[in-house]
């Protein structure tokens, strides 16, 4: 995966607006979390295949990491941390990492429904 | 001695990470040995350092790795086919007659899986439960004895003291081969192997000393 350049993923994300979309949208800290730190709490949120259409998507950040909104008919789909953009099989992968190259977020866009 | 050893665990590492050692040394005597792999680790969060993978690579990748590790180990290799992170969702009764099956299939005399709630990811957790409930499945004369893995930080002490612990020096080579053939996952702590040759004394001794034995619980099932 590449850094995000702004203006390049603005665009991308606009080819996909008012289209049947499916979006896959996951955040972790891993299923190791509380067995190395009992302090920390394993957290995650997963939706893979997600069928919507957005009728407006905007990417704000500042240069390191970023955020994207996806505004559909009746609410938002949203992610936070994005630092990591590829295409892979016309599909949209954007990602953030930590330093040992561990993924933390991923938001990814596809017109076709994502491998099971 | 064993006529067929089967391990049954849930992800591409887990067989070298956990039990890589004692399945070579069975194989140094000869005996079969088969790993029922049961996801690609599709969820996995180690992309490589520098990273090489994505979400939608990663599951290709780490099958190619997990084989690139069987060859290594020079084990048998069948995939189950779940997904990563799902397998507690999953119909467990469901799951055991399917894996009651494929033993029925192997016959094996030995089943390694890991310790239902002391395994520490859900994953293990689900298909270790899985894989014993299989065995409990079977008619008791024909049952193969269980050795049950557990991870957790607490379990020598709820748990006593592991029945089986094999010291796999002789094998660390193979042991150290398999692990780094998950090149996608060896990062973070596991990086460590990549370079264990340059780390200080004191380092390698306690990589060595945690993967140098492998613990195991015989399961008892008439508890």
């Amino acid at each position: 995966m590449k850094p995000i350049e702004i203006n390049h993923i603005q665009g991308l994300l606009d080819q996909f607006v008012n289209k049947d979309i499916y979006i896959h949208l996951e955040t972790t800290n891993g299923a190791y979390a509380s067995h190395f730190d009992d302090k920390a709490y394993n957290v995650g949120a997963y939706i893979r295949n997600a069928n919507v259409i957005y009728e407006q998507a905007k990417i704000v950040g500042d240069g390191k990491s970023y955020r994207v909104g996806l505004k559909t008919g009746l609410g938002w789909i949203y992610a936070e941390g994005l630092s990591d953009w590829t295409m892979h099989e016309e599909q949209l992968l954007l990602a953030g990492h930590d330093r040992e190259g561990r993924l933390m977020v991923a938001l990814e866009i596809s017109e076709k429904p994502f491998h099971n | 001695m064993e006529k067929h050893v089967v391990v049954i665990y849930p992800h591409p590492d887990d067989e070298s990470f956990g039990a890589a050692g004692s399945m070579a040394k069975f194989r140094s005597e000869g005996i079969p040995v088969t790993y029922l792999c049961g996801t690609l680790g599709q969820m996995g969060r180690n992309m490589g350092n520098p990273t090489f993978a994505n979400r939608e690579t990663l599951p290709e990748i780490r099958k190619s790795e997990l084989i690139k590790a069987c060859d290594a180990l020079d084990v048998d290799l069948q995939m189950l086919g779940y997904r990563d992170k799902t397998i507690e969702f999953e119909n467990r009764t469901e799951i055991a007659e399917r894996l009651k099956g494929i033993l029925e299939e192997i016959g094996p005399t030995l089943v390694i899986t890991h310790y239902p709630d002391y395994a520490v990811h859900p994953d293990h957790n689900a298909l270790g439960a899985a894989a014993i409930e299989a065995v409990r499945l079977m008619e008791p004369s024909e049952r193969p004895t269980v050795w049950a893995q557990a991870i957790s930080n607490d379990y020598e002490l709820e748990l006593g003291s592991p029945d089986i612990i094999t010291d796999v020096n002789e094998f660390f080579g193979k042991k150290l081969e398999a692990i780094l053939s998950h090149d996608s996952q060896v990062a973070g702590m596991f990086g460590k192997f990549k370079m264990l040759d340059e780390l200080d004394e004191e380092e390698r001794r306690e990589i060595v000393a945690n993967f140098g034995k492998e613990r195991f619980y015989i399961w008892q099932f008439d508890k």
